[in-house]
C-alpha cells in the first residue's frame, strides 16, 4: 500500500519535472507581419503547466499581435509555437482551440444578441456540451453576477460583466491554458480586482495555466509568478512578476504614475 | 410605489416641455409649409397645355399650390401635438410595465397558432365564404402563392436571417429548383416525388458552389458576389438553349400525382378512386396542401436547427466571426452549410413552381424575385419565423388587395387603377417601416434557451 503510494508519489513527480522542463506553450523565434510590416521580431516566450505569465508592454508593442499569432491569425511567418508537445504553428485557428487552449479576445467579442446561457453554450461547443450542466454551475460560483443575469442578452450587461462572460465562456471548454487579452481594458478599478482574483483562484485551486496579456502593468505582474516585457515587436525583458516590479526601467516607463 | 412616484416626476416636465413648445411646433409647421411650397413651384405651381397654334402655353395653379401648403402645415402640426401626446403615454406605459414580457413574445403565442389555423382549414374558409369549391379558386391560388413564399422566405431566413449571410442571388437557387425538376420530368419522366428530392439536392449543392468562393467575403462584397451569382444562373439559362430551352422555357411539364394517382376525371384517376365526382379543384387544393406541408417542414426543420449546436453556430457566426473561430468553430463548414440548407429549400420550392406552373422560364427567376424574398425576411425581423410569414402576407397578399379596391374607382373617376400605385405604396410602406421599426416587424430574438427549460 504504501509502497504503491510512493511510487504514484514517485510518478507524479517525474510527470511533473518533465512537465516543467517542456513547457506547455513555447513560442520559440517568432516573427509576424501585417503586409510588409513587421510585427513582431523573433519572439520567444515559455509558459509552463501551473504557472500565470503576463506579458507587459506600451500600446502597439504587438501584444494583442502575438496572442492573435498563437492563435494563428496572423499566422507566423517565422518561427516556431508548440502547445503541449504539439507544432501548432499552420494550424488554423478553430483547430487551435480544440487543443484545450481557451482564449478571451481582445475586446471580448461576447455574442452580444445571444444570452449568457448561450455564449456559454458555445464555449462549450468543442467538447460538444459534454459537462455543460457542471461547468455552468462552476462559472456561475466564480462569477456569482453570470447566474443572475444567465438570461439576459449579453449585450445588455456592463463591461465587467461582460469581460467576466468572455473568461467564463473560455472555460467552458476546459482549458489547459487560459489566454486573457488585455482583460481589464475599460473597467473600474473595483472589477479588475474582482476579475484578477477569480484567475487567482483558478490558478491556484484547479491549477489552471494562465497567460495574461495587460497594459495595466501593476496589477498583471502582482497577479503572475513570471513576466515578459515587450517594446516594438520583441521581448526585452522577463523575469518573475516581483523582479519585474522591483526591476528600476520597469518602474519608469510602465508603473510610474500608472499605479499606487 | 417606486415606479408610481417616478411616473409622478416625469409627466410634469413631459407636458411642460409640450406645452412650451407650441409656439416652436408653429414655426416647424411653417417651415415644412415653406419647403413645400419650394418643392412644388417646380412640380405642381405650372401646367403645360397646348395654346392656340403650335406652342405649350404655362397655365399657373397657385390655389393647388396654396392647398397643398396649407394640408402640410395642418398634418405637420397635427402630428407633432399627436406624437407629443403617444410619446407621453408611451413613456408613462413604459414605467409602469417595465417588467412584462415584451411584445413579441406575447402576440406570437397568439397570433402562430391563429396563423396556422387559417392556413390549415384556408380551403374550407375558402369554399364556405364564396358558396362553393370552384368560386373559392381565387383565394386558394392566392394562399399557394403566398405560401410559396413564406417557404422562400423562410429559407433565406436560415442564410440571411441566422447566419447573417446577406445573399442577393436567392432565387438562383429557386430557379435551379424549378428547372431540375422540369428538365428531370420532360426528359427522363421522373414522378415529382423523386424529383423533389432530386430538385432540393441540386440546389444545395449550387449553394455549396456558391459557397465557396464567397467564404472569406461579408457584407457589401458578398451581397455583390451573390446578385452576380443570380444573375449568371439565369443568363445561362437564357443562353444555352439546347439545355434550358432558353428564353421560350420549359413547357408541358407533367403535373403532381396524388402519390402515383393521377388528378384526371377518367377511371383510376383522384375522383374515381376515392369515389367523388370529379373536380379540377383537387388538384388545387391538394397543391395548397404540399406547398403548405413543404413550407411547414422548413420552419420545423429551422426551428430544431437553431437548438442544435449547428444552428447556434449560425447565429454566433452572424455575431462575430472572430469570437467563433477562436471557440473552435470551424467557420467553413458553418457558412457552407447555411447556403446549403437555404438553397435547399429555395429548391424544394422551385420543383413546387415548376409542377404547378406546368411552364418554367428564365423570367420568372430575375433579381425582382430575389428583391422581394430579401424584403420579406428584413421586413419580417431577421430570424423571426413568424415575422418572416407575416411579412410574406403583407408583401404578395396586399398588391392583390390593391387589385380588389374597385370602389376607389367611384372617388378617383373611371380610369383609375389602383394596381397602378403599387410600387409607390411599397416603397411607402419601406419608409415607414424604417422609420418605426428599423429592426422588422418582429425583431426581438427569442432565445433558443430559457431558465426551466433543460439544457441541451
Amino acid at each position: 500500500m504504501s509502497v504503491a503510494g510512493i511510487n504514484v508519489l514517485v510518478d507524479e513527480t517525474r510527470a511533473r519535472t518533465e512537465a516543467a522542463k517542456a513547457p506547455l506553450l513555447s513560442v520559440r523565434g517568432v516573427s509576424a507581419y501585417y503586409g510588409s510590416i513587421r510585427a513582431l521580431k523573433g519572439v520567444d516566450v515559455d509558459v509552463h503547466e501551473g504557472e500565470i505569465v503576463a506579458l507587459i508592454g506600451a500600446n502597439g508593442a504587438g501584444k494583442s499581435t502575438l496572442m492573435m499569432t498563437i492563435f494563428g491569425q496572423p499566422q507566423a511567418r517565422e518561427g516556431t509555437i508548440t502547445f503541449a508537445g504539439q507544432d501548432i504553428t499552420r494550424l488554423p485557428t478553430h483547430e487551435i482551440a480544440r487543443l484545450n487552449l481557451a482564449q478571451s479576445p481582445e475586446g471580448r467579442r461576447i455574442f452580444s444578441r445571444m444570452t449568457v446561457r448561450e455564449n456559454l453554450q458555445m464555449g462549450a461547443a468543442v467538447n460538444g456540451g459534454k459537462h455543460f450542466a457542471e461547468d455552468l454551475e462552476r462559472m456561475c460560483v466564480l462569477f456569482p453576477r453570470l447566474r443572475e443575469r444567465i438570461d439576459q442578452r449579453g449585450g445588455t450587461m456592463s463591461g465587467g460583466e461582460q469581460q467576466m462572460l468572455a473568461i467564463a465562456r473560455a472555460l467552458m471548454s476546459r482549458p489547459r491554458l487560459l489566454m486573457l487579452d488585455e482583460p481589464s481594458l475599460g473597467l473600474a478599478p473595483l472589477v479588475v480586482k474582482q476579475i484578477f482574483s477569480a484567475v487567482r483562484d483558478l490558478n491556484a485551486r484547479e491549477g489552471l495555466t494562465v497567460f495574461i496579456v495587460e497594459q495595466n502593468a501593476y496589477h498583471a505582474l502582482k497577479l503572475a509568478h513570471r513576466g515578459y516585457v515587450m517594446v516594438t515587436g520583441a521581448v526585452t525583458m522577463s523575469g518573475t512578476g516581483q523582479a519585474l516590479l522591483d526591476d528600476p526601467q520597469v518602474k519608469a516607463a510602465y508603473l510610474e504614475g500608472g499605479s499606487h | 410605489m417606486a415606479t408610481g412616484s417616478t411616473i409622478g416626476a416625469v409627466a410634469p416636465t413631459v407636458g411642460r416641455r409640450s406645452g412650451a413648445a407650441f409656439p416652436e411646433m408653429l414655426k416647424d409647421s411653417a417651415l415644412f409649409a415653406l419647403v413645400t411650397l419650394g418643392l412644388s413651384i417646380p412640380v405642381v405651381a405650372y401646367r403645360t397645355d397646348l395654346g392656340q397654334g403650335t406652342g405649350l402655353e404655362l397655365t399657373g395653379r397657385w390655389g393647388v399650390v396654396a392647398g397643398l401648403c396649407l394640408a402640410v402645415f395642418v398634418l405637420r402640426l397635427g402630428q407633432r401635438l399627436l406624437l407629443g401626446e403617444v410619446a407621453r403615454r408611451r413613456e408613462a406605459h413604459r414605467l409602469a410595465t417595465a417588467e412584462a414580457p415584451p411584445v413579441a413574445a406575447r402576440a406570437g403565442r397568439v397570433l402562430a397558432p391563429l396563423t396556422l389555423a387559417v392556413a390549415l382549414t384556408l380551403p374550407l374558409l375558402a369554399a364556405l365564404g364564396s358558396g362553393g369549391l370552384s368560386e373559392g379558386r381565387y383565394w386558394i391560388d392566392l394562399g399557394i402563392l403566398i405560401l410559396t413564399y413564406v417557404m422562400l422566405g423562410w429559407g433565406l431566413n436560415i442564410v440571411v436571417g441566422l447566419a447573417g449571410l446577406l445573399d442577393l442571388g436567392y432565387v438562383a437557387f429557386y430557379a435551379v429548383g424549378a428547372y431540375s425538376y422540369a428538365l428531370l420530368a420532360t426528359v427522363f419522366g421522373l414522378s415529382f416525388w423523386i424529383c423533389l428530392p432530386l430538385a432540393g439536392l441540386f440546389a444545395a449543392a449550387f449553394g455549396v458552389l456558391l459557397g465557396f468562393p464567397v467564404l472569406r467575403l461579408r457584407g457589401d462584397y458578398l451581397a455583390i458576389v451573390t446578385l452576380a451569382f443570380g444573375e449568371i444562373i439565369r443568363l445561362v439559362l437564357i443562353n444555352w438553349v439546347d439545355f434550358s430551352g432558353g428564353a421560350a422555357g420549359l413547357s408541358s411539364i407533367p403535373r403532381a400525382s396524388f402519390f402515383g394517382i393521377p388528378f384526371t376525371a377518367g377511371e383510376g384517376g383522384f375522383a374515381s378512386t376515392f369515389g367523388l365526382s370529379f373536380s379540377p379543384m383537387h388538384r388545387i387544393v391538394f397543391l395548397y396542401y404540399l406547398i403548405l406541408v413543404l413550407a411547414l417542414v422548413t420552419n420545423l426543420v429551422t426551428l430544431r436547427m437553431r437548438r442544435l449546436p449547428l444552428g447556434r453556430a449560425w447565429e454566433a457566426l452572424r455575431e462575430d466571426e472572430i469570437a467563433c473561430r477562436s471557440l473552435g468553430i470551424d467557420t467553413t463548414m458553418t457558412k457552407l452549410t447555411a447556403f446549403a440548407l437555404g438553397a435547399m429549400f429555395a429548391g424544394f420550392a422551385g420543383s413546387f413552381f415548376a409542377v404547378r406552373q406546368g411552364f418554367v422560364s428564365p423570367e420568372s427567376f430575375n433579381f425582382l424575385e430575389s428583391a422581394i424574398i430579401l424584403a420579406i425576411v428584413v421586413l419580417g425581423g431577421m430570424g423571426s419565423q413568424l415575422g418572416v410569414a407575416i411579412a410574406a402576407i403583407v408583401m404578395v397578399g396586399a398588391p392583390e388587395l390593391l387589385r380588389n379596391l374597385t370602389f376607389l374607382k367611384a372617388v378617383f373617376g373611371e380610369g383609375f387603377d389602383p394596381n397602378e400605385y403599387r410600387l409607390l405604396l411599397f416603397g411607402l410602406a419601406m419608409v415607414c417601416m424604417m422609420v418605426w421599426r428599423p429592426r422588422g416587424l418582429i425583431s426581438e430574438r427569442t432565445p433558443s434557451v430559457r431558465l426551466g427549460s433543460r439544457a441541451a
